[in-house]
């Protein structure tokens, strides 16, 4: 099986390792992997702060880069929520690109849901004896109802000791521009949040988006909480 | 203008505020969430009342007219009142041409819309607020800062407090007492109100019935008891059958505050009838557009009208949860709060209130009529940035910076040089700890959170090299 990956603006200039990590995995199932280096971002930086014309343009380019790219794949709940659930709501109905990405939106995949669902694997023979918690990030489990594929791929890591949160599913308020237009109320909510990975007893946290990672991760190092942050790639790639 | 970001800090740093929501509020998502499991075919129930309000405001026209026909029928009057002032006219007037002036009110957020206390003491008429918890906001000269719960951002000290200042009670903070005091002082204003006004949960258009829901009583005397009853409603609360109460009360009461049934459901037709005892003399409908007609217009948006003020998605909220409602600075609050209030008044007027969301989607997920409140938040965003001259922007520069991005963003080439000049950046930035506060993006990040760190390669960059190895 060959698929296109889509490793979204964070994880290529940021988090590199999460790219190279869903490399990993996917090539070690005999998955043949494909990175068009003229990928950008989704847009939804822009869609999410009501610039959907901003939005739409850079859509536009994704749609021309994947339109022949077969099944995608994308380690990001939210940016995989834009191109699956927005990307069609962007261009007028019955247009060319509507339909072009709607075709999309049928082939895109998250992550952990391209491995549960599509590839049927939950064991990807990865050694992590270490506790870890999961935070469901929002756009993953409410817009694409995804929650059981991640935990599953937790669950059959050799050696990991799994420590359910409490509010598990509720948000981190990282939120996008939310983040920086209200931080206060932003840093608020992730306080919140920190006290529960706290009280989960984890060393870890994971999640599938670097952007509640990045938000979380800056925040229990400023209040010195020693929990480390960890991407569900790179925690599979172990 | 209202600015919510100027209210954010006050609320945030209010220890009691704090205190209450998260007492308050965890134990009604706890209450709803049990109520809810209950009922096996919730998802159904819910997909159905979403398909009922969606075909009554798709043809409200003719449903008002029908409600109005109904109630008339029943010796009742309609008003049909375009503007908040047409109803405070009519209440005016009313008083006036029947020289009453003791009205006694029930919890309403119509009337919080239309400011119905403030004009009308303007006139010399003082209503009381019968339900506890709007008595007390009004005892305390505030407004309601929850759909149920109105006085929730108060602690029963605090309610104490304001009990020994304006009515006199001797000092305590027993629940019991204090309940007695409003009790007995409320009693001598239902003995002696000639008006009696509530809202509407719902009106049948097919009976001419209004419903009101309750816990208190408060309600049923004062819709019975005073001589005249006037019942104020917006245009959208009307439901076309009897027959679908049923699933509506069975979603209002669970989603509100996980009750499988309220103490009292007063559904009320007409006034009183020959030869019986009990009763309002005469009665009112009072309908009010109040921008509502407006909101119909968009077929997608219309939909924020379906809501039926069960208030859940305001206890889930995670950004509720924090701020509380006074924050939001309007009488609409939280999630419903945020799509109603730049509805009902403009983008302009509220240009925040979509943006104080972290898009989290947990209303949606409670929402007992599936209003999409996340995605109509990103409607209005759009509505709010396409504005002309909007002073909503955050930022000055904002518009200009985001097409610029668009532009980057619209080609590999642009965005490999973006990020390599962000890389040089945040290498300066990390020697030179004092000049992040100057950068607008990173400000606001670093005075809450630390940054993350630049890796010296992008994927993109070791994706390549480890190809070329091979």
């Amino acid at each position: 099986m060959k698929v296109s990956l889509f490793v979204s603006c964070l994880v290529d200039q940021l988090f590199p390792v999460v790219g190279d990590s869903t490399v990993k995995i996917l090539k070690k199932l005999g998955v043949e992997v494909e990175f068009d280096r003229r990928q950008t971002c989704c847009g939804q930086p822009a869609f999410n702060s009501g610039y959907v014309q901003e939005a739409r343009q850079v859509a536009s380019v994704f749609l021309e880069i994947f339109k022949d790219a077969g099944t995608i794949v994308v380690p990001s709940g939210s940016c995989c929520t834009m191109i699956k659930i927005f990307f069609p709501q962007l261009f007028p109905k019955g247009s060319k690109e509507e339909m072009l990405a709607r075709e999309i939106s049928k082939r895109t995949f998250e992550l952990s849901d391209f491995l549960v669902s599509v590839l049927g694997v939950t064991s990807v023979g990865a050694c992590f004896p270490e506790v870890v918690t999961y935070h469901d990030s929002c756009h993953l489990l409410r817009e694409l109802n995804i929650s059981r594929a991640p935990r599953q791929l937790i669950g059959a890591v050799e050696g990991i000791n799994f420590k359910e949160m409490k509010d598990c599913d509720r948000c981190c308020g990282f939120g996008g521009t939310f983040s920086v237009k209200f931080s206060d109320v932003s840093a608020a909510i992730g306080e919140d949040k920190i006290r529960r990975i706290e009280q989960s007893g984890a060393q870890y946290l994971i999640a599938t988006d670097v952007s509640c990672l990045m938000h979380l991760d800056g925040l229990l190092r400023r209040h010195q909480v020693p929990v480390k942050t960890m991407h569900l790639a790179e925690l599979l790639a172990q | 203008m209202i600015k919510i970001s100027n209210h954010t800090h006050t609320a945030l740093s209010d220890q009691q505020l704090q205190k209450n929501l998260l007492h308050v509020l965890e134990k009604t998502v706890t209450d709803r969430n049990e109520a809810v499991s209950d009922v096996p075919n919730w998802e159904e129930l819910r997909e159905y009342a979403r398909q009922v309000k969606s075909h009554t405001l798709s043809r409200l026209d003719y449903y008002l007219e029908e409600l109005e026909s109904k109630v008339q029928g029943k010796g009742a009057k309609v008003i049909w009142a375009e503007t908040p002032q047409q109803a405070i006219e009519f209440i005016l007037d009313l008083a006036h041409h029947k020289q009453m002036n003791r009205v006694i009110k029930s919890k309403s957020m119509l009337t919080e819309e239309i400011h119905l206390n403030q004009s009308l003491e303007r006139f010399g008429i003082n209503p009381i607020e019968t339900d506890l918890g709007e008595y007390i906001v009004q005892l305390a000269g505030e407004t309601p800062s929850h759909l149920i719960a109105p006085a929730l951002h108060k602690s029963r000290g605090e309610i104490a407090n304001l009990f020994v200042e304006k009515v006199g009670m001797s000092a305590t903070d027993d629940v019991v007492e204090i309940t007695a005091t409003a009790r007995r002082i409320l009693r001598d204003h239902f003995l002696t109100a000639q008006i009696g006004i509530t809202g509407a949960n719902f009106a049948v258009s097919e009976t001419g019935t209004i419903v009101v829901v309750e816990n208190e009583g408060n309600i049923r005397l004062t819709a019975s008891v005073p001589e005249i009853h006037v019942a104020m409603m917006g245009i959208e609360k009307v439901i076309p059958r009897q027959s679908d109460l049923s699933v509506f009360l069975k979603l209002l009461t669970r989603s509100a505050t996980g009750q499988k049934i309220t103490s009292y459901i007063n559904c009320l037709t007409g006034a009183c009838r020959d030869g019986e005892m009990d009763g309002p003399r005469e009665f009112y409908l009072v309908l009010i557009d109040n921008g509502r007609t407006r909101i119909l217009r968009d077929a997608y948006l219309r939909q924020t009208l379906a809501c039926i003020r069960c208030g859940a998605c305001q206890n889930v909220c995670p950004v509720y949860q924090r701020l509380g409602g006074h924050a939001y600075g309007s009488t609409y609050q939280g999630p419903i709060g945020a799509i109603l209030t730049p509805q009902l008044e403009s983008v302009e007027k509220a240009p925040e209130h979509s943006f104080a969301s972290s898009l989290c989607g947990a209303c949606y997920e409670v929402c007992p009529v599936k209003i999409e409140i996340p995605h109509i938040l990103l409607k209005l965003r759009n509505k709010t940035q396409t504005k002309k001259n909007n002073k909503a922007a955050h930022l000055p520069m904002e518009r200009w910076a985001v097409q610029l991005w668009s532009w980057i963003m619209q080609s590999s080439y642009r965005y490999e040089r973006l990020a390599a000049c962000c890389r040089v950046m945040f290498k300066v930035l990390s020697k030179r700890e004092k000049l992040k506060s100057f950068i607008p993006l990173l400000k606001p990040w670093i005075e809450y959170r630390e940054l993350p760190s630049f890796p010296e390669q992008s994927f993109r960059d070791l994706y390549q090299s480890g190809e070329q190895e091979k």
